[in-house]
């Protein structure tokens, strides 16, 4: 039986499924979240590279960041996995080799919204006041010292809700990596689906990416207080724990938009 | 008393800004030691060639020579030439600057604020840029705020901690740059008191912008009236604030004082 009546004259049997289901389940959140977690540390380190690398003084070094950024942005998630999964091996020597699906995935996720995020990188270092560049400039603290111990411990604080934002949209561009032999949370509810029926698997597909998205959330509050307290702008983490389980883009502890 | 050996040297500045022309043609130099500040209505230029100074600004024309040093450009074979980016900072690392809005860095504690540049730039060890911290802050009386962040601490306490952090690169020439135009009127004393003692205590070069005319009287062993990107009249305060001689300067003094 299917539709909303099933879904309710059901329901009993498909938790009893999905109970005896919960191995392959479990392993299914686990690839998610291997996928989501390594993915956007990769996305980390590439929006890094490629933002900072897109405000260098050569114009060369501009210019490949600039493009690499476009191609990644420009060109679909989808595209990119089947690329690097089904079209890399068929390259001639010696640039074909075969990857590892779970490396493929992070891969893939990694580039493309690691492309996303270096727009991200860039404007937030942008935005850090001119002053600060001056005061380093009038203390002859090198560009690249005072890029780390100065403009980027600002800008990271302007950055992370933007990142937070990324890294769910990651999260949920994560569940198409089935389509290259890996068998990953969205993968394991198509396979219950047919005996639960639509409404039952894909309420439970809703569910539990809701709340690793939670967690994502709450992990990227957490980040943020404690960016913005060592900026001096905010209590401390302790003193503003409650703040983490607010929705994104709300208001902070002390009333000031986040 | 100032000797009478340039410290720094302007040779035909000119500078623009676009198509607007900021600073036409400007001659002066400042002696060793000297004391010299800048007046007139804003948009002169003052801020300007204090941000010339330290290389905030690219020069459009001329030469600026600190301590017989080209500073931005240099002249060779007959052509100007740009000094490398590398050079500007060994050469600008003689002079300090004091911001309006101070410029502390947020991340960053008092103390780290000011031994960042001595340990990172001078190569002091820890304990002896701490030191020299803990003196520093103790001269301009924020010793007792080290550990503090710039958020917590009031404009006036923030803008002299910032004075402490120049001072801290043993600069030879002092850039201030209106830096009690952001504070509150109360806290304005505080900040020119610490000036005025190191005025009094060094033998330091300053180059100064302020609208506290009081303040330039005092320090100043020279005071330059600017109008429209160049020098309208100089000469020592008593002369320039009592009897000026220009009616630009006269009409300037009237709505200021």
């Amino acid at each position: 039986m299917d539709g909303v009546i099933g879904f309710f004259a059901d329901l009993g049997p498909n938790f009893q499924l999905l109970l005896d289901r919960s191995p392959q389940i479990i392993e299914g959140v686990r690839v998610t979240v291997l996928a989501t977690v390594l993915g956007a540390l990769l996305a980390l380190l590439i929006a890094f590279v490629f933002g900072i690398a897109q405000l260098s003084k050569a114009a060369v070094v501009r210019w490949v960041a600039r493009i690499f950024v476009e191609f990644f942005r420009g060109t679909s998630l989808v595209v990119q996995l089947f690329w690097l999964f089904f079209v890399l091996p068929q390259l001639p020597y010696p640039l074909g080799f075969r990857l590892d699906p779970l490396l493929v995935a992070v891969l893939a996720l990694g580039l493309n919204y690691g492309a996303y995020a270096a727009e991200v990188v860039r404007g937030s270092i942008n935005s850090v006041p001119k002053g600060q560049y001056e005061a380093l400039s009038a203390l002859s603290i090198s560009p690249a010292r005072g890029m780390v111990r100065v403009i980027i411990p600002q800008a990271w604080a302007l950055m992370i809700p933007s990142l937070s934002n990324l890294w769910i949209q990651l999260l949920k561009g994560s569940a198409i990596v089935g389509s290259i032999t890996l068998y990953d949370l969205f993968f394991q509810v198509e396979q219950v689906r047919d005996r639960t029926g639509t409404w039952f698997a894909y309420l439970f597909a809703l569910l539990a990416y809701f709340l690793i998205a939670w967690v994502i959330v709450v992990i990227m509050n957490a980040l943020e207080v404690r960016a913005k307290h060592s900026i001096g702008r905010g209590p401390a983490l302790r003193e503003a724990w409650r703040s983490l389980f607010r929705p994104p883009g709300g208001k902070t502890a002390e009333g000031g938009l986040a | 008393m100032p000797e009478n050996t340039p410290h720094l040297e302007f040779r035909d500045v000119t500078k623009s800004f676009g198509g607007n022309t900021v600073l036409n043609d400007l001659n002066f130099t400042v002696g060793t030691g000297e004391r010299v500040t800048l007046i007139g209505p804003s948009g002169s230029g003052k801020t300007t060639i204090l941000r010339l100074v330290m290389t905030l600004e690219e020069l459009t024309g001329g030469y600026i020579d600190l301590g017989g040093n080209p500073l931005q450009y240099e002249e060779r074979g007959g052509r100007r030439m740009r000094v490398p980016d590398r050079q500007r900072r060994r050469t600008t690392q003689q002079v300090g600057m004091v911001f309006q809005h101070f410029n502390l860095f947020p991340n960053m504690t008092v103390m780290e604020n000011i031994v960042e540049a001595p340990i990172h730039v001078m190569g002091l060890k820890k304990a002896e840029a701490e030191a020299k911290a803990e003196a520093l802050l103790d001269k301009v009386g924020m010793a007792w705020k080290k550990d503090a962040r710039p958020s917590q601490l009031s404009g006036g306490q923030q803008q002299r901690v910032a004075i402490a952090r120049a001072l801290a690169m043993d600069p030879e020439v002092l850039l201030l740059d209106e830096v009690t135009s952001a504070l509150d009127p109360e806290q304005v004393g505080e900040v020119l008191a610490v000036l005025q003692d190191i005025a009094a205590e060094t033998d330091i070069s300053m180059l100064i912008v302020t609208h506290e005319m009081q303040f330039a009287r005092d320090v100043s062993d020279r005071v330059m009236m600017f109008d429209q990107g160049s020098i309208v009249e100089e000469g020592e305060p008593d002369k320039i604030f009592s009897d000026p001689s220009h009616q630009r300067t006269q009409d300037f003094l009237r709505a200021v004082l």
